[in-house]
């Protein structure tokens, strides 16, 4: 059975203004997917460890010390719009 | 009916490290914006992160300083949300396995020691920095918000207490005696008002007895420890007006307003958050092993509490013990180098947190550029013990040495301020004096106590105030006596 | 071709009877030739690669010799940052984006003088399995232009099928490199997880990204893999430890080693030619004295669920950073939250949105535990399965692909069916195991058939040399006829 999901608050939570058309077209095609994702729970035996690192990496930390900074000018050149070094948006900065 | 208001405090703490939480860019104050960004704290697509070893070892010692347990393994998490000045979308943080859990931090409130839990210290990284245009006297008429990531992954530990904390003024001690081990523990600079530490309150009130925990608010913008202790005070009363004329707390958060004294509600979210936390699969898992946390252990320096309990052991009253633990630094060290030299505990900290303290604040002068050094105080105390200059004449050397003039005894000398000590000198004074006065001589044959300090008075004048009163005071009674 | 190997051209170089920018014309006119139908490339920067071809030239007549890949034309796909170029992971959303910083693997490219001719074509994000999903069009395949050459890394595979590269990297997340390679009949390897820099490689699913080469030859693998490996600090994720030898056991043969055929990879699915080729295959390494076991890992039949929604959950936070606020396509909006949406329903494409979605609903609160934590036990399970098959072999085999290429627009209505390309490789990135495909032959209608050796972390040096001899049994010829390449 293909899986119901609550598909306009998936797309709010990804900020994606989607129609009502595509969030229909969308849901349908997910609710396959996650009916074949959903074999995850026939697993039959529970593991011993949690999936990790093939090379058990642990501990990758850096000394505290300084590098490089990049260009500004580099850097706001590929900003779509920046005032004064900054970068800019619409007053309203979002709710989380 | 009374209530109990509960409150819980969330500190976020700046770490004073040179570079960033997870990249090489410069930690720093001020400065022109996004001119300390590289792709991993701009979020550039293909950047990765790599943790700083030295924020991992501020948040062990900050733990281990508020007695928390330090994981044994430890990860970070992903918390992802959207909002402009994240620049990745989600920020770096932990969440289930924190670096530091379980401890507490013990606080001096009307003479009694409180507990206040500790629930977890956890890594973090801060976010960028937003302006409105329009605000701070920009031209431009568009309106808009403009972004400057230099501050986005400076290194950010967050302690959260536990809802332990029963009042306002004890919220407050609680934030300074924290916002004091951390700078202390030389990891943060901890400046409230450059944002460097920055505190949140969790308040709800509960019937007194009650053991259910009411609904809580947070409250955000308090910049000093004084709206700190304001906004609390505040929040508890409009939360008690309002369930006593019927109304119900909502969960919240809301804004204090410094000027108006009020907490003003920010808008109510549709549902509550849903950060969907997963494992960092770019960051490799922590590991603190014992050895490393011993070294970490051994090398915190003394904590404000340790202190105010050697100054205890020392003999010194809890009140001074209390204001000299919360000098300055340089204060302290010239109290323990005073102590060093022989100084008496007492009396070199009624120095310091007297006179020395009252000169440097009025000349304007820093503790650390103070020209008093411990065996200096020393001197000067012991010349005040053994009579070399009256107890009002040493402030007069203290400033002279304040001010560079030289050590206490070149001052006093230089500036004539010496009590006259010479037997023969004052011997000769004081039968002057007992010559002149029959009368009082007889009153204290028979009896008269207070005479003395008449006739003290008398070989003072005699000497200009430079006769050492207790020399002068037993050579009199030897000779009216004897 | 002046040199139709990697190898081959760095000993014409280094005897002085072709240049670094012969090479380079070669590549170049095989690409003029041939892209207007195949569209390998999204950006091919002739001019900078004859400016580092005449300096290899200039550098080797001066003494100076950088290593085997000095004076080689090469092509990366455009999901790695080269600083100055273009870089678009083939999306709207990063139309026109110049990255001001190399990736690490780029540098070393550069550092190794190599001439980088121009960034091929992907699936957008490097999410698919067909390269259909680009947003500047598809790629096609050399042996039927008709068909697709695979994904995500379709592009790459094209080029060093047709010539105009000698080497071109790909990154395999779910078999993206190794898909490709069958389907295109040339050599692919994914490495193992952490030997291969992931800085400055735009993140698709961050434990699962692995870069890795395309060549001709089994042993230009081995040889372009030394020069792109190795610990990067600039990596969290990047093993610190001793690196093996990957070409140390070439000419070795088989002689003595154990080989697993995997029972689930095999059956429903699976075209009759491409299951034929593999036991064809699997009967003649026996005759060069391998021992063949049959292994089951029975994890293998969730492989994919569980990979469909760990990929997607990684890539939908990997994905939130494209917002319009720093960087690319901006689609303005009365209010950020506005501004951000618009920019990504725009700007990605609906393969990117599909997973974008999957993956932010198994992360959701209330489905967290039951999908993506589960996902992860699962994962953690086949972890053990490999481990306990490679008690018994040495190394893993099975068909690249269940199928050979297939029609262009064939799967495009039916996300299911795409990702069923997948079923043989995703095992290997869920582990972080290496695993490499060597073309071994044709189907009957001359589509190129691809044969999967896996083998346990670190263990390239035994997956190269059971590689070595599969391509020496085989025989193969890159002979795209679709294109009339001169070789």
């Amino acid at each position: 059975m293909p899986i119901e999901i609550d598909i306009a608050h998936v797309a709010r939570l990804a900020r994606l203004d989607l129609t009502d058309t595509e969030l229909e077209s969308y849901k349908a095609q997910l609710g396959v997917i996650l009916e074949h994702a959903a074999r995850v729970q026939s697993l039959e035996v529970q593991p011993n460890v949690e999936a990790a690192h093939p090379l058990g990496l642990t501990n990758a930390f850096r000394d505290d010390e300084l590098r490089p900074s990049l260009d500004r000018d580099e850097v706001l050149g590929q900003a779509p719009e920046a005032i004064d070094g900054h970068f800019v948006v619409p007053p309203a900065m979002g709710a989380e | 009916m009374s209530w109990e208001p509960v409150i819980g405090i969330e500190v976020h703490v700046e770490l004073m490290t040179a570079s960033k939480m997870f990249c090489g860019c410069a930690v720093a104050f001020g400065g022109e914006p996004n001119t300390r960004v590289c792709p991993t704290c701009l979020g550039l697509p293909g950047a990765l992160p790599v943790t700083n070893r030295v924020a991992i070892e501020s948040i062990m010692a900050i733990g281990l300083a508020l007695e928390c347990q330090v994981s044994e393994r430890s990860v970070f998490h992903r918390k992802n949300y959207f909002y402009a000045d994240l620049p990745k979308n989600y920020q770096i943080s932990q969440f289930d396995v924190p670096v530091c859990h379980d401890g507490h931090l013990d606080i001096e409130v009307d003479g009694q020691t409180r507990r206040i839990g500790i629930e977890r210290a956890h890594m973090e990284e801060d976010t960028g920095k937003s302006t409105h245009l329009g605000a701070g006297g920009r031209i431009h008429a568009a309106e808009g918000t403009l972004l400057d990531f230099n501050r986005s992954g400076v290194p950010l530990v967050e302690v959260v207490s536990r809802p332990d904390l029963r009042s306002a003024s004890e919220s407050r001690v609680y934030a300074q005696e924290l916002r004091s081990i951390v700078a202390e523990l030389g990891v943060s600079d901890a400046r409230l008002e450059e944002g460097s530490i920055r505190f949140d309150a969790n308040v709800s009130i509960r019937p007194q007895g009650e053991e259910t925990f009411g609904t809580k608010v947070e409250i955000k913008n308090m910049n000093s420890f004084r709206s700190l202790e304001r906004a609390i005070a505040f929040e508890i009363d409009r939360q008690i007006e309002l369930v006593e004329s019927g109304g119900e707390v909502i969960q919240e958060t809301r804004h204090w307003d410094e000027e108006s004294g009020v907490t003003h509600s920010m808008r109510v979210k549709e549902g509550s958050s849903d950060y969907r936390y997963f494992t960092e699969p770019d960051l490799a898992p922590m590991v603190m092993t014992p050895e490393w946390v011993a070294g970490i252990r051994e090398r915190l320096p003394e904590l404000p509490a340790d202190r105010r309990a050697r100054y205890a052991a020392q003999g010194l009253a809890a009140e001074t013990a209390g204001v000299l633990s919360a000098l300055d630094a340089g204060l302290r060290r010239l109290y323990d180098h005073a102590v060093l030299s022989g100084a008496p505990p007492r009396s070199a900290a009624n120095w310091i947190t007297g006179e020395v303290l009252a000169w440097l604040r009025k000349a304007g002068v820093d503790a650390r550029e103070a020209r008093l050094d411990g065996p200096g105080l020393a001197e000067l105390i012991e010349m005040v013990d053994d009579g070399s200059v009256s107890s009002s004449a040493a402030k007069d050397v203290l400033a002279g040495v304040l001010s560079g003039e030289g050590r206490p005894r070149e001052v006093a000398e230089r500036r004539d301020l010496l009590q006259v000590r010479d037997a023969g000198v004052l011997d000769t004074a004081v039968a002057d004096v007992l010559a002149a006065n029959p009368g009082a001589v007889e009153g204290f044959r028979g009896g008269e106590e207070k005479v003395v300090g008449f006739l003290v008075g008398q070989v003072m004048k005699a000497t200009d105030g430079r006769a050492d009163p207790r020399m002068v005071n037993q050579l009199l009674r030897e000779r009216m006596s004897g | 071709m002046i040199a139709t190997s990697l190898s081959e051209a760095g000993r014409l170089l280094r005897s002085g009877a072709t240049s670094a920018e012969a090479l380079l014309d070669d590549a170049l006119e095989t690409a003029s030739r041939t892209e207007a139908q195949l569209h390998a490339f999204l950006t091919i920067d002739a001019d900078g690669a004859r400016e580092v071809a005449r300096q290899a030239d200039a550098d080797l007549a001066d003494g100076i010799d950088r290593g085997p890949l000095h004076g080689i034309p090469v092509a990366l796909k455009d999901n790695m940052c080269t600083r100055g170029v273009e870089t678009t992971a083939a999306s709207q959303i990063l139309a026109g984006y110049v990255p001001p910083y190399d990736a690490t693997v780029v540098a070393r490219l550069r550092n190794g003088g190599a001439v980088m001719v121009g960034k091929t074509n992907l699936d957008e994000f490097a999410m698919g399995s067909s390269t259909e999903n680009s947003a500047y069009g598809t790629t096609y395949n050399p042996w039927d232009l008709s068909r697709v050459p695979g994904g995500s890394s379709g592009g790459s595979a094209a080029s060093v099928a047709a010539g105009s590269s000698l080497l071109a990297l790909g990154s395999d997340t779910g078999g993206s490199i190794r898909q490709p390679a069958s389907l295109c009949g040339v050599v692919g390897m994914k490495p193992t997880y952490g030997t291969v820099s992931r800085y400055g490689l735009i993140a698709f699913a961050s434990s699962l990204d692995q870069i890795g080469p395309f060549t001709r030859t089994v042993e230009d693998s081995a040889v372009a893999l030394t020069t792109i490996w190795g610990y990067d600090p600039l990596d969290s994720t990047s093993y610190q430890g001793e690196y093996p030898n990957p070409g140390a056991r070439l000419d070795r043969g088989v002689d003595g080693l154990r080989i697993g055929v995997v029972t689930e990879l095999s059956g429903e699915g699976f075209e009759p030619a491409v299951e034929a080729a593999t036991t064809d295959m699997v009967a003649r390494l026996e005759k060069k004295g391998v021992e063949v076991l049959e292994v089951s890992l029975p994890t293998f039949d969730i492989a994919l669920s569980a990979y469909y929604l760990i990929a997607p959950a990684e890539a939908s936070s990997n994905l939130a950073r494209f917002d319009g606020i720093r960087y690319g396509l901006r689609v303005e909006g009365a209010t950020t939250e506005e501004l951000m949406a618009r920019t990504r329903a725009e700007g990605f494409g609906p393969e990117v949105i599909r997973r974008v979605l999957l993956g932010t609903y198994s992360l959701s609160a209330g489905y967290y535990d039951a999908f993506y934590g589960q996902a992860q036990r699962v994962r953690a399970a086949i972890q053990e399965d490999f481990a306990s098959a490679y008690e018994q072999v040495d190394v893993l085999v099975s068909p690249t692909s269940p199928t050979v290429a297939f029609d262009a627009g064939a799967r495009t209505s039916d996300p299911l069916a795409m990702y069923l390309s997948d079923i043989c490789n995703i095992p290997a990135n869920l582990a972080g195991h290496p695993a490499i495909s060597v073309p071994v032959g044709l189907d009957e209608a001359g589509l190129p058939i691809g044969f999967q050796v896996m083998a346990p972390p670190l263990g390239e040096e035994t997956m190269y040399q059971v590689a070595a001899e599969v391509e020496r049994l085989a025989g193969f010829e890159i002979s795209p006829r679709a294109l009339e390449v001169a070789t």
